[in-house]
Order: structure tokens, then C-alpha cells, then sequence
């Protein structure tokens, strides 16, 4: 599983591309992810309840959880590491309903959105939290196409080219969170 | 007493906001080129190549090491022949911060009105301060950027006598296994052990201003230091989760007398990639 030649998949995802993709797998992601976090996932959710159209089209598209820090003058962005995605677990399987196929952030997702990942044949990536110098750097457009109003927190379209992650959920339910620590973990002396 | 005016204490909290966010101690930059060396895990060994090379990118670009910059927290060491003059003391931290967060393309990360609005204060402020009056007529400020994935890992417990040195370590290995790779490991993990429940917390965040791999002069807390960190790095969680040998870059266990019915244990989580501290004497 680790230690492989880095997989170049490109986004939006097609389903052939999830399917192929394993838990553990090294990818280098081109193309356009959208960003959200915390108060536009509430607001798109909103939406979807009430039956109202959403600003953007989800399908085959992969949103990436980051908040980024300002850009200096001539940078497309600042630094722009993923955030905790945790936050974003009541809002997720929604999401995944309306045709979200892919998610990048860091950290643990709750059981109905590892269920929801199974049922929609989507992915879940982490990408290195406290990287987001070098992330920046694989971000070369970053425009807003939703929300405007939220400020840092609306929806923008990101072009990536070769942006690093490695694959937390695939579509067979493989968690990497679960089973990595267990090839690695060493029992304690229990004295 | 010694004159010290408010417009040097913001400028220095200024710099140090800056210096902190964009350039990685030299301490934590060692403990990462160790732990490369030490690590196993093939992904786990990658994540620390792309650590190291992050540092040198936020250094070079001037820009954040991590996009949250977080709240700051500023320890005052304030001597008694000391007078503060031209303002309020917290005033002119604030305003240092402000300017920091504001030059320096630093993300702003503060809310107010925290269970309803939570409006962003739009200037990083209010910062986190904690002042103790020290003999002496020097001003020492020790200052983090401290961020939210670690921060809301962090656990404080009231144990009993009886859960004893047993119960200590059963509540920090729990702690450092529930937050996995929210804490976005390799973490530091600062303990505090005795006080009260409001002071345990203080002394477990004051536990990562120390230089990591610094050891704690008391012989029983400097082996309970140990102890922790070969325990925690058996679990395998590795750096980021992503399984490994690594999982903290540190525990420093930091003490202070209790109450006959109490053992105060607080557990404040701090993440390696972006372990942000810096300390000025004025």
C-alpha cells in the first residue's frame, strides 16, 4: 500500500477513477476542486431541504476543507492546508446524495459519513495538515463562484496541479485511519 | 524601577506573531530531521519530507507555515520594578497582534460572541493573556500561535489520588489516541499535573513553551516524561495518522502541589508541523 509511485489522478472525478483508488494509495490531484467549509456546508445543506437548486453543481466534484490565509501581493493564494473535517460530518452525506464524489481534509469522519462513502462510491483524502506553504504552492487559480458574502469561508473553485494527498476512505470501505496504526502499533507492557 | 513603554511591548508582540508563523524553531526543526531519521512507516517518512520542505518554503515565501494562524497566547513574565508606561499592558498586546495578523498576511481566526454571531473580531484580537509578577525589573514575554485542530483535542480531567501515576498515564495515552490525526501529529503534548482545575491547564500549555526534548529537572517527572513518549509512540498512529513509529515529537510534564482530594491532570496537544512559540526579554 505505501512506498508505491505516486498515482496522478485528475478532478473532477469519474468513477472509474474512484473505483481504482485504495485505501493507503500516494495521489498527485490535477484539475478544479471547489473549497467549503463550516457556513457554506450549512448553507448548501439548507438548500438541498428546502428543495431549492444549489449555486454550483456537485457531481464528480471534490471539495476541499481549507480556510486559506490571505495571499501577499502576486501569490494566487496564502497558505492553504486542510482543516479538521470532522466539522463538516452532519453536513457530508447529503452532500454525497446531491453527486459530491470526493472530499480532501485531515482527521477522523464519523461512521454515517464512512457509510455514506461506501453507499455513493465516493473518497475521502487526507492531505498534510500543517503543510500549507507547500500546498499554496500546488494552487495556481483560485476564483469565487458561490457565497461571495461568507468572505474566506465562500465556495471558490481551485485549479491544482500535482496536489499531494493519500487516499483515508476508499469505496470499499477500506480506512486507513483504522488499519495503518495497527501494522504499526507495538504492545505496552502491561506492569 | 525601570521604564518600559507600551509601544515596545506591541512592537515586540508584533514580531514575534510574525517570526513564529513564518519561521519553525530550531528546536522542533532538530526534532523533525530526527524523527525522519527514526521513522519506519514509508507514508509516515513522506509526511515528514513534505514537513521539512513546507518549513523551508514558509521561510523562503514568507508566508504562514499553516493557514491557521491561530489564537495567541502570550505568558508575561512581569518583574515588580517594572512600570508599564504610555497605556494598558493588554491594550498594547492586542494592538501588536493586530498588526502582526494585519501585515503579515496572517489568517484571522478570532470570533466573537462565540455561541451565536461568532463574528470574526477581523484583526486576530483579543489575544490569550496570562501574567505572573516575577521579581526582578525585566518584562519576558513568551508568546504562541496556538491552533484550533490541536486545541480542541486537548482534555482536562479531576482524577483521585487513587487513579494515581496509573491514571495519569491511562488518561494521556486516551487522549493522544482520541485525537488520532485531528491533532495533526507528530504532536508535543504538554501535561499538567496538580493545582486546581483552572490553573491545571495553564501549566499544561506552559509545558509547551519549553525546548522540545528539554527534560524535567525533577527526576519523577522527567521519568514519567519518558515513560509517556515511548508509550505514545507504540500506539502506531504515526505522523498524521498515517500509521508509524512517530506519533509525538515530545511529552513535557510540568508539576505544582494539590489538594488532599485532588490530582488535576490537564492534556494540551500542540501540532508538531506548526509548533509555534517564541520568548523576548524587554
Amino acid at each position: 500500500m505505501a512506498g508505491k509511485h505516486p498515482r496522478h489522478i485528475r478532478v473532477p472525478l469519474d468513477q472509474e477513477t474512484i473505483d481504482a483508488l485504495r485505501a493507503g494509495d500516494q495521489v498527485l490531484i490535477s484539475g478544479t476542486l471547489l473549497t467549503a467549509r463550516d457556513a457554506a456546508h450549512q448553507r448548501l445543506v439548507a438548500a438541498l431541504e428546502r428543495g431549492e437548486p444549489l449555486p454550483i453543481d456537485l457531481r464528480g466534484q471534490v471539495i476541499y476543507y481549507v480556510g486559506p490565509a490571505p495571499p501577499r501581493p502576486g501569490m494566487v493564494i496564502g497558505s492553504a492546508g486542510p482543516t479538521t473535517s470532522g466539522r463538516m460530518d452532519p453536513y457530508t452525506p447529503a452532500l454525497l446524495a446531491a453527486g459530491l464524489r470526493g472530499m480532501i481534509g485531515k482527521g477522523y469522519r464519523s461512521l454515517a459519513v464512512r457509510q455514506a462513502i461506501v453507499e455513493h462510491g465516493a473518497v475521502y483524502f487526507g492531505a498534510v495538515g500543517g503543510s500549507g506553504a507547500l500546498l499554496a504552492r500546488r494552487i495556481t487559480a483560485a476564483e469565487i463562484l458561490a457565497y461571495e458574502d461568507l468572505g474566506p469561508e465562500a465556495i471558490y473553485q481551485l485549479t491544482v496541479v500535482d496536489f499531494p494527498a493519500v487516499v483515508i476512505n476508499d469505496r470499499y470501505g477500506g480506512d486507513l485511519y483504522e488499519t495503518a496504526p495497527l501494522a504499526y502499533a507495538e504492545p505496552v507492557d502491561q506492569s | 524601577m525601570r521604564e518600559i513603554h507600551v509601544d515596545e511591548i506591541a512592537a515586540a508582540v508584533r514580531d514575534l506573531c510574525l517570526e513564529a508563523n513564518y519561521v519553525l524553531g530550531e528546536d522542533v526543526r532538530r526534532a523533525f530531521a530526527l524523527a525522519r531519521e527514526r521513522e519506519v512507516s514509508p507514508l509516515g517518512r513522506q509526511v515528514l519530507e513534505q514537513l521539512l520542505e513546507n518549513i523551508a518554503i514558509a521561510e523562503s515565501d514568507r508566508v504562514p507555515m499553516c493557514q491557521d494562524t491561530g489564537t495567541v497566547v502570550v505568558f508575561a513574565d512581569v518583574g515588580q520594578d517594572v512600570h508599564i508606561v504610555g497605556g494598558a499592558f493588554e491594550e498594547a498586546i492586542d494592538r501588536g497582534v493586530r498588526e502582526a495578523y494585519n501585515v503579515g498576511y496572517l489568517r484571522k481566526s478570532m470570533v466573537e460572541r462565540p455561541f451565536t454571531a461568532r463574528r470574526n473580531t477581523r484583526d486576530n484580537t483579543p489575544a490569550v493573556v496570562h501574567t505572573r509578577l516575577v521579581p526582578g525589573d525585566r518584562l519576558r514575554l513568551a508568546l504562541l500561535a496556538k491552533g484550533g485542530g490541536a486545541e480542541n483535542m486537548s482534555r482536562l480531567a479531576m482524577l483521585t489520588p487513587a487513579d494515581g501515576r496509573e491514571g495519569i498515564k491511562r488518561f494521556v495515552l486516551e487522549t493522544v489516541k482520541l485525537a488520532g490525526p485531528n491533532a495533526c501529529p507528530p504532536v508535543i503534548v504538554g501535561v499538567g499535573i496538580g493545582g486546581t482545575f483552572d490553573s491545571v491547564g495553564r501549566l499544561a500549555k506552559r509545558a509547551l513553551l519549553r525546548e522540545i526534548g528539554s527534560v524535567n529537572p525533577d527526576p519523577e517527572a522527567a521519568e514519567l516524561e519518558a515513560e509517556l513518549l515511548e508509550a505514545i509512540n507504540r500506539l502506531g498512529i504515526g505522523p498524521q495518522g498515517f500509521g508509524g513509529r512517530v506519533t509525538a515529537l515530545a511529552v513535557h510534564v510540568e508539576t505544582f502541589p494539590c489538594h488532599i482530594a485532588s490530582l488535576p491532570v490537564a492534556v494540551n496537544l500542540q501540532c508538531g508541523p506548526a509548533a509555534r512559540h517564541r520568548v523576548v526579554e524587554l
